[in-house]
């Protein structure tokens, strides 16, 4: 419990001394958003039918875009190895830096969202759905693509790598989370939508972390 | 009394025999020094002893400790586990806590190594010399029982190679084995591992 806690304390602090990378992916979320009105006619009709989209596509891509780095710093310094020779499990290592990496990426853009919502155009009534689809999912966006990270991580430039592997798994999410908002603009009750978020959510955070763990030993130990 | 032996190990890299039949038995108490030129495997023979890489063929058997839950091997690699963002302090203390290691031996060793003061410094500000130093840190964290270094002394001026010779002597008189590479020897009555010179005799 207290090694979590000392991750946890370390994962804080590797990101806050290192704004850039989160800034570069709250800046990727709000400005791809923002430029679709300006380069499409902003016709409250053209906006509100392409807005789930849209936001759940920036919202994928920013994930995608932040994940790659993270077990690059600790491969490149040597800290994997140290994980793999030590004694305690490495499961609590990669369950901290999952929870820290949402916290400072993924909720940020779940908070953000209905602002961006309302700007496509979303009637007021449809920012909870919004934000709960994305509540929701970006937690499995994080750990589906942590799987890919840590499959990739020894590699030089395993980006495209990275993408290729993870963006199938990503498709359901997507699916389920751009259904969700649009099936509240019909008027339509999104729990149903929001349950099958939930359950990919429960799936990817029983076995994401495992499959992380044996991914970064494959990596590792050449 | 901890022990780890070597019986015919073999291992080969990019279609080159590192070595073949290597047979050794290090016990506790003994400095170990594996010798060779650049690119005979000494860094692959001690990733090999310390669990990280598993394409050998071969024995290699432990005695006296118990692999796994209570792992009292630490292995410091040439690149030292350090994140250049955290400082030397935050540094050693996650890495206490992945070891079991308490974390109240942590100011004491920072200070052996010649860094007390040095609270607030990030390790992307130190010098090559002080990051050595900090990683070197962890062999003043008590509960380990076998060292295995990658060039140590790389990077160290002449007073931090005494230092660290000194601190391996007293460690191997309390009955801990260590286990390095350097070019550089600690101790006159270390004993050697001697790689590369395998296909001269074939030869």
């Amino acid at each position: 419990m207290s090694l979590l806690l000392a991750c946890l304390r370390r994962e804080w602090l590797i990101s806050i001394r290192r704004p850039s990378e989160l800034v570069n992916a709250w800046f990727f979320f709000v400005v791809v958003v923002s430029l679709f009105p300006l380069a499409i006619a902003p016709r409250e009709e053209t906006l509100q039918s392409m807005a789930s989209g849209v936001l759940w596509v920036a919202a994928l891509l920013a994930v995608l875009l932040s994940i790659e780095s993270l077990f690059r710093d600790d491969e490149a310094s040597g800290v994997l190895e140290q994980l793999l020779v030590a004694p305690q499990e490495m499961i609590w290592v990669v369950l901290a830096k999952l929870s820290v990496h949402w916290l400072l990426i993924g909720f940020p853009l779940v908070l953000v969202s209905p602002v961006l919502a309302y700007m496509l155009q979303l009637p007021p009534e449809i920012l909870p759905a919004v934000a709960y689809s994305l509540a929701l999912g970006t937690p499995s966006l994080v750990i589906i693509g942590a799987i890919g990270a840590a499959l990739t991580v020894g590699l030089q430039r395993g980006g495209v790598l990275l993408a290729l592997l993870i963006l199938p798994l990503y498709v359901p999410v997507l699916i389920f989370g751009a259904g969700a908002i649009q099936r509240a603009m019909a008027g339509d009750d999104i729990s149903g939508v929001l349950a099958v978020l939930g359950a990919i959510l429960a799936l990817t955070l029983s076995v994401g972390p495992w499959a992380i763990v044996q991914g970064l030993k494959i990596s590792t130990g050449d | 009394m901890i022990e780890v032996q070597a019986q015919n190990l073999f291992c080969e890299r990019d279609a080159k025999v590192l070595f073949d039949g290597l047979n050794f038995c290090a016990r506790g108490g003994e400095i170990w020094q594996v010798v060779g030129p650049n690119g005979a495997g000494k860094t692959t023979l001690l990733r090999i002893i310390a669990g990280l890489f598993q394409f050998y063929e071969g024995e290699l058997g432990w005695k006296g400790i118990e692999r796994g839950a209570n792992s009292p091997l630490l292995y410091l690699g040439h690149r030292a586990g350090l994140r250049e963002e955290l400082t030397a302090i935050e540094n050693l203390s996650w890495l206490a806590a992945l070891h079991d290691q308490s974390q109240e031996n942590i100011p004491l060793a920072l200070e052996a190594v010649g860094l007390a003061g040095y609270d607030t410094v990030a390790v992307a500000d130190m010098s090559a010399g002080q990051k050595r130093r900090v990683a070197l840190a962890r062999l003043w964290l008590p509960g380990k029982q076998v060292w295995i270094l990658d060039e140590p002394f790389t990077a160290l001026d002449k007073d931090g190679v005494a230092l660290i010779e000194q601190r391996l002597r007293e460690f191997a008189q309390e009955g801990g084995l260590v286990i390095y590479t350097s070019h550089h020897k600690v101790d006159a009555t270390s004993e050697q591992i001697m790689l590369g010179t395998f296909k001269e005799q074939k030869q």
